[in-house]
This record gives structure tokens, sequence and C-alpha cells, in this order.
């Protein structure tokens, strides 16, 4: 803090502010308080930051276009508002005191009606806690964009309004209509194998050429071939060449429909492109919660310790600290699955614990990071190289299963009763922990569907294949309907076959395009 | 870091999908909004609409695991009791424990609701809803004339002289004619004066001096040819006058306050004055209203006083219309007034006055009136007896002769409060076809 600007009033008591009521001086001056902690003490790695003030009215905006500033013109955002609108206007809901995007430099918005001590939080809370776990894990550095987002939404904004004026606002609709019912199952989960460089190629084609030459015999010659059945290996061969099974069903639309024109094509690419581009969000999602609300506890309890903020504002932080991580219990009337907050919060709790004050059983069970010490670099190291399943899987601790009361239910389809499979105690924390991890497990919670075959020579017709995990179908009418939207986009015929782990065909859905 | 103040930062960026979403939920929210006007109190016609949209018509479907069937298991917090092995009943209804299966986004409602701006209740309540005789108001209207720019023109007054044009072209023109620039001439007399102050000149620099002194001897002249503005540069705004639409009206609301109207009856009336008071204030900018009341002799009064007071008294028509004409043309001149009257009455009228009525009307008002309305409320219980035509009270028998005459008079009659939108709905019509 530097003392040369300090009023007297502040430099009698050291606070950085004196009522809930923010100016941007303030601000400014509360935000490089939490950057002098955030960047000297807890040693982060966030993009430069950009806070945005806006009104409650515009936070509702950002709301429905997914809390990006930019985005295309759908209806759907409109459903998003209305709904968002009435539930705010009515007081069910409170808004989010903030948004941030994944872009760099990192924006944060944060709302008007904010006491100074919610800035405070909210700054500490995005603009540094999910800023560096933006920048820093995996899945964003491998799969999102934050120099480009922005720009893309603003090519995807005009190139929309641009079709629109072309081809009618109906036309358009009907394509991002269907292709936002893909959006789930229009992502890369894994990398593609990167395409070989050309020089790559010949280098290869010289190896094998080299290694025909020099184990060239004869012989081989007049050793009787058995002629193969020709449009047997030509179909296999036309499958693998177009990539089958392909499981991002929006990339293969966008590829190989025979009917869509250029523009719709590239409509679906959008699409496409903004699902990829929050997919690594739903995967981290309580990682991500959990590591900006540690973030903030500890800037908040920082700034409390060297007497820059009051009591007052420190019991107002706390008491919206403990609505935020609040988990209520199954039975609770309140419980509606588990709050990616408090979860998130307790592990990093969790893990601090761990690494600096373990016991015997911590010791046991996590003993590469049980009493080393160095808890900002477990934490980092974590945020950097997992997502919610694999964290849990490799974190989630006996003690805090304990604290948490954490079990696990069996709910056969046959059976008139849940069975309590396992619960907290030597038996069950490994079944508990594989449990949760499942629960968190992208590719088991979303369906497993995948473009299993299509007859590009004959009728054109597009086979999806559902894997049922553990005999669990998909809901019937909305999966026809998105079928319908699939059998639109193809331009032909689809099918959709629900086979079961035992190779049983539990169900089959058709659709033709209107 | 940067704070950035986006407060002022235009808002509505969702107006456009909200539109969007609104006309693909149209055909809900127009029968919701004909409802309601059926419904509503009397005050409120002018408030927010609430509408239910049914989901399916909005509905975003997904491919997502449906709520039963097959293996799951939950990991669930708050374990008070229970130890491995023990069997708790399924909740009837199946679902239940993991709490986030049963629909992808948390939307378990069966219909969507939402509230309507008042804008927006109001543009889809009169939606098919028409001035009557608009071609007849442009007509009327010509008198009114306004000023608008309208693009340049080379001649003009000097007060209209439009800077940035002129000293364009003015530029534009030098440049293509060389015409000397200042710097370059300055430069130039420079070199002269430092040559001519020069005492010990050679020959060579004589020659050159006069060279020089030749050279910007042409450069004078040549700036003094080239003007730097010119007429031809000149431009001028240009202003022409423009008819301006007439964008005021003048509601007349006539009633009938005599003993037989009930309240019931008044209050029907109300309701069809306040939606054609709703109706001409979105299309004119200003609307006036004046009330006029009438037992057997006529008076303008208040609002709160045509509706609220009860008068005794017989009836007479002709007077009301009469007082309607004299207000017409002691206030409101008809180069700058749109008129319209709507008249309510339970049709009774003293027997000698329909010629009265009749002649006024053919000759004094309907002429200069946009639109004549002639609503006949009746009593629920008198609607049975006067349903058909043939029972129809005097005043109803000799409108109708008016009506058959004239395109912008029309009547109907109004049994209950439902009946009041559909009425006005059918007086305003966008086709209607003359009575």
């Amino acid at each position: 803090m530097s003392a040369g600007r300090a009023t007297s009033q502040r430099s009698a008591n050291g606070l950085l502010y004196q009522s809930g009521e923010w100016n941007f001086d303030t601000l400014k001056r509360t935000f490089d308080a939490i950057e002098a902690i955030a960047l000297g003490e807890l040693g982060l790695d966030p993009y430069p930051n950009q806070i945005e003030l806006i009104s409650s009215e515009q936070m509702l905006d950002a709301y429905s276009s997914i809390g990006m500033p930019v985005f295309y013109n759908h209806w759907s955002f409109g459903k998003r508002f209305v709904r968002d609108e009435k539930l705010y206007r009515k007081g069910y809901t409170g808004l989010a005191y903030e948004i941030v995007i994944n872009s760099n430099p990192c924006i944060s918005y944060i709302m008007e009606e904010n006491t100074m001590t919610m800035q405070a939080l909210v700054m500490a809370h995005a603009a540094f806690g999910h800023n560096h776990f933006f920048k820093n894990n995996y899945l964003f550095r491998e799969w999102t964009d934050a120099e480009g987002i922005l720009d893309y939404l603003t090519f995807a904004k005009a190139y929309v309004a641009r079709c629109e004026e072309q081809h009618g606002v109906a036309a358009v609709e009907r394509i991002l209509d269907a292709a936002h019912a893909l959006m789930d199952q229009g992502v890369n989960r894994y990398s593609r194998r990167p395409r070989p460089s050309l020089a790559d190629e010949e280098k290869r084609a010289e190896a094998r050429r080299k290694h025909n030459r020099e184990t060239y015999n004869d012989l081989w010659r007049t050793v009787p071939k058995k002629a193969k059945a020709p449009e047997e290996a030509d179909a296999g061969q036309a499958d693998v060449r177009i990539g089958l099974p392909e499981e991002n069903l929006l990339y293969f639309i966008e590829k190989f429909s025979p009917r869509l024109q250029d523009w719709e094509r590239e409509l679906v690419r959008i699409v496409r492109q903004i699902a990829q581009y929050f997919y690594p969000q739903k995967q981290t999602k309580m990682m991500n919660e959990g590591c900006a609300t540690y973030v903030h506890y500890r800037i908040m309890n920082r700034l409390y310790d060297l007497g820059k903020i009051s009591e007052g504002a420190m019991l107002e932080f706390l008491a919206s600290h403990s609505n935020v991580i609040f988990q209520p219990e199954f039975d609770d009337p309140r419980y509606s699955g588990i709050n990616p907050y408090a979860l998130g919060f307790a592990m990093m709790q969790d893990i601090e614990r761990i690494v600096s004050d373990p016991t015997a059983e911590d010791r046991a069970a996590l003993p590469e990071i049980a009493g080393t010490g160095n808890v900002m670099g477990v934490l980092k190291t974590a945020w950097a190289n997992f997502r919610d399943d694999s964290f849990i899987a490799q974190y989630l601790s006996p003690h805090l299963m304990r604290k948490l009361r954490l079990f696990k239910l069996a709910d056969h389809a046959d059976s008139k009763e849940y069975l309590v499979d396992a619960i907290h105690d030597e038996r069950g924390y490994d079944r508990v922990r594989r449990a949760l991890q499942r629960q968190y497990d992208p590719g088991l919670r979303d369906p497993n569907l995948q473009v299993t075959g299509v007859d590009l020579k004959g009728n054109r017709r597009l086979v999806l294949t559902h894997s049922l995990n553990k005999s669990v179908p998909l809901s019937e009418s909305d999966a026809k309907t998105v079928l319908a939207y699939v059998a639109d986009l193809w331009g032909y015929e689809a099918q959709l076959h629900g086979i079961d782990a035992d190779g049983t065909t539990r169900y089959r859905y058709e659709a033709t395009p209107p | 870091m940067n704070i950035v103040d986006r407060r002022l930062n235009p808002k509505g960026k969702s107006h456009t999908n909200r539109q969007r979403f609104l006309r693909l939920a149209r055909e809900t929210v127009k029968e919701a909004v004909a409802r309601s006007i059926k419904e509503r109190a009397l005050g409120d016609v002018d408030t927010k609409e609430v509408v239910n949209i049914p989901r399916r018509r909005i509905h975003e479907p997904r491919f997502y695991h449906a709520s039963s069937g097959g293996d799951r298991e939950h990991v669930l917090p708050g374990n008070h009791e229970y130890v491995q092995g023990d069997k708790l009943p399924k909740p009837s209804g199946g679902g239940g424990g993991g709490g986030r299966e049963g629909s992808p986004d948390g939307e378990g409602e069966d219909s969507f609701q939402f509230v309507l701006t008042r804008d927006e209740y109001l543009d889809i309540l009169f939606d098919e809803l028409e001035l009557p005789d608009l071609a007849k108001t442009h007509l009327k209207e010509a008198t009114a004339l306004r000023t608008t720019r309208a693009g340049y023109s080379c001649s003009g007054s000097p007060s209209n002289l439009n800077l940035v044009r002129t000293m364009r072209n003015s530029l534009a023109r030098r440049i293509a004619l060389h015409r000397p620039k200042s710097p370059e001439m300055a430069e130039l007399d420079a070199a002269v004066a430092a040559l001519a102050d020069r005492s010990d000149r050679s020959a060579e620099d004589d020659e050159r001096l006069v060279c020089l002194r030749a050279q910007q001897a042409y450069l004078v002249r040549r700036a003094k040819y080239i003007a730097y503005i010119d007429p031809v540069d000149l431009r001028y705004n240009r202003y022409e006058p423009t008819p301006k639409p007439n964008a005021q009206a003048v509601m007349f609301c006539l009633m009938d306050v005599s003993g037989s109207m009930s309240e019931s009856m008044k209050d029907l009336a109300k309701r069809f004055f306040l939606l054609l008071h709703l109706f001409l204030s979105r299309k004119y900018e200003q609307v006036d209203v004046v009330f006029i009341r009438h037992t057997s002799e006529a008076k303008e009064v208040d609002e709160e006083t045509f509706f609220r007071s009860a008068e005794t008294g017989g009836t007479v028509v002709s007077s009301a219309l009469e007082e309607m004409r004299r207000i017409v043309a002691e206030r409101y001149p008809l180069e700058d007034w749109n008129i319209y009257a709507a008249q309510a009455s339970d049709g009774d009228n003293f027997s000698g006055d329909s010629d009265a009525c009749l002649s006024i009307l053919r000759r004094e008002l309907l002429p200069f009136c946009q639109y004549f309305a002639y609503v006949e409320v009746l009593d629920e219980r008198e609607a049975g007896m006067f349903r058909s035509e043939a029972n129809a009270s005097a005043l109803w028998r000799d409108y109708k002769i008016i009506a058959e005459a004239h395109r912008n008079f029309a009547m109907k009659r109004v049994f209950s409060k439902a009946d009041i939108f559909p009425v006005f709905h059918q007086l305003f019509a966008k086709n209607r076809q003359a009575a």
C-alpha cells in the first residue's frame, strides 16, 4: 500500500475502504492489495485482468447469452432471458455476483449494486481464482483459445447476421435449432491424431520402399493369393476413410452431410466451436469453483489479518461465503445435488490440511503430498493437471468423506429398494470415492453416442449407436426429436440404435427429413 | 489492471432474442392476451400480462439419460444412520436420490411462464386492428408542412452554406489545377530575398535571381487565376418542405347517463372507451379526450363525473351530437385534428328525436369524423330478449339507416364484459366490411 496517496482517515486505521459504498478509487486500491497477495503470497499466474462494471439489467443480458459479451442471436437466448428475468424479479434467485470470461485479458463483470466487500470478494474470486485456473488447467490450455475467443464470437455474430440477411431468419434458425440440440455431442473428447506433414509422409513412404527393396523376394510372387470379396473390403475402407466410428456428431455432419449448403456447414461449425470452447468448463466445474472459492477465502482472510478490511466487512464476507458453500444434506428439501462450490472448497481445504498437518491416515492415503509443507505448490499442480473426476480419484481423502458423511446408494431398475452400497468407513472409502468419480466422469455422465455407419453409396442412411452404460436408456421423447434434427441436417434418413452391453438392441428409432 | 465502466452501454442487448422468442410463442401469447382482456379489471388494461407457454413449443431437446431404467448409483452427503447393506424404500414415482437426472436444465415445469412488457402486450392486443379510413386522413393532413434536410444543392442562401462540402470541392480543384501552395511560395520568396540581399552576387547569381523572380511572378499570377474558393465549389444544405403527418387526435366519448343506464352498463361502456383510447394513443402522438354525457340535455364533463355520477331525466341523443358539433367547431380545427367519436347508449331515445339525430349525423358530424362508433350496451338480463335485431331499440333502427350509407359509421351491440374486445376488434378490424 502506498502511503503517499493515503487519506488521513485511511492512514489512521489502515483500512482499504470504510463503508459499503464503493468508488473507482477504492476499487483500484482494493484490487492492488488483492493482486499483491494473489501474486506475491499465493504465487498465482493469471492472465492480465480487465474488470467491467455493469448494471443488474446488463447482468441479465449477459446471463442469457451464456455469459459471453458478444453472441449471435437466437430465440433460445431470449427464452433464457425471459426465464432468468422472471426469477430475478420475483426474488427467487439473486443474480450471480460475477461473470468471468476465459479470455486474454480475462474479463470479469462486477455489478454496480454490490457493496464494496462483495466487489473485493468478486475480484479475488473471479479475477484471480478463476483466471488462474483458466490460464493453467491443461484442458483449457489444450482446448480453448483465450486470445481469440472474443474475436471468434464477434465473427460468429456477424456471420449469423449476414446469413439471416441472405437466407432469412427462419432458414438460419432451422440449422441453429438442430445444431444446438447436438451441442453435447458436438465436442472432441480427445485430440485427433496430428495430421502428418508432407515431409513426414515422404519419409515414411521412402522407408516403406526401402523395406520393400531390402526384403524383396521373387518367391512371394508365386504364392497364390485368395481373392477378397471386393465390395466388403470397400465398405470397410470407406468407413475408415471418413473416420467412423465418430463421436463428434456435429463434426461428422459438418464434414460429410450430403445436403448442407456451405453457409449451413459454417453455422454448424460455429455451434461446434462454441460447444468445444465450453466443454472444459463442464468437466472442471467443481475444481474451478473450488479453486476460486479457496483463493478468495485465503485472500479475504489475509486482507483482514493485515488490517486492511474491517471486522464488519469480514463478517459480511463470511456470511456470503458460507451461503456459497452451503451443502444441504440429502434428505433436506433444499438438496439438489452436490454443490460444486462446497465440494471443491472442502477438497482444497482438505489438501491444505494434509499438506501442512497430516494425520497417520493421510500419510497412508496420500503419501506423495502429506506433510510436504508446500500448500500452494501442491494445489497449483492439482489445478493444472486434473479435471473433476481425476481430481476426486486422486485427492478425496477418507477424512473428508467422513466429514461430508458421503455414502453410496445402488439403484437397480428391477429392485423396489435402494441399497446402501458403501458408506464412509474403512470398507467403503474406495468404493465411495470411485462412485463419486464416476458421477463426475463426462464419459459416463453424457450418453455415449457415435456415428457408426453411413451408406454413402446407397440410400445415404446415417446410423447412430447409443452404447448403453449399465442399461440406462436415453430419454425417449427427446431422443426422437433430436434424431429428427439429425435427419434434417443430414438430409436423409437417420437411425438411432440403443445397444446394451451384452450386444442386444434395446431400442431403434428412425427419422426421415421433413 | 483495467476497470471499464460499462454501465452506460446500451441496454436491452437481449431485445432481439426476446422478440424472436415471442414470435415463436406468438399464437399462445395472442390467445392469452385475448383471454386477459375479457377477464381483467377496468384499470388494468394497460399493465403487464403474465403468459403461460406450453413447454413443448419452446422445448430445446437434447440427448440425455432417461430418469429411470437401468442400474444407477448415487453418492450423497449427510449420512446419519445408514450402514452398508441397509435398504431404503424407493420413493413412489421413481427418480429421487440423485436429483440432477430429472431434466437437462432443471426446468421441470409443464409450462413456461413469463411477463409481457406493456408495449409487447399492446402490440399484440392491437395486432390486427387498423385505423379506419386512413386514406381520407392523409388528404386532410396535407395542409401542415415541415422542412426536412434533403441533400445538397449548388445554390442557396449563405446561411445554409455547407463548409465541409465546399472546402472538399475547393481542395480537390486546387490539387487538380496545381494551384501553388503557400509554403512553396514562401520558400521562393525567401530564396529571392536572400539572393537579392547578397551584395557579392556573381553574374551567375544575377541570372538565377532573374529566373527566380520570373518564377515568383508566374506563381503569383497563377495563384490569382486559380481562386482559393471558387463559386463552383460552393455547396449548400438543401431543405425541402414535406407534409407533416397529423399526429393528434381527439376522441369524443358520448354516453347516455339517464336513469335507464345501470352501473354495469356504464362499466361496459367504459371498457369500450378505454380500449379506444389505448388504441388511439398508440397511433397518435397526442390524444385529447372529450367526455360528453347527456340525459335530455348534454354537457361536457371530466372523466370522473362522466363515469361516476348518475343523473335522472329523459333521453335526447341529439343534444349530445349537437354538443359535440359545437366543441369541434370551437376547439378542434379540422386541419389539425383527427376526430373520433364513440357513443354508448342503452338505445333509448325520445321518440321525436330521431330525425334531429340523423340530420346532425349526416350533415354535420360524419363528413368530418374519421370514425364514429356506436355501441349499444345491454344488461345481461335483457340480452336474451334483445339479441335478435327485430326487437332492437329505436335508436338502433335509426342508426341502422346511417350505417348502411356511411362507411365511417359502425355499430355493435355488447352484452357482457367478454364481448367488449371482440366487438372492438370487429369494429376496427383491418378488412372491415362496410356495415
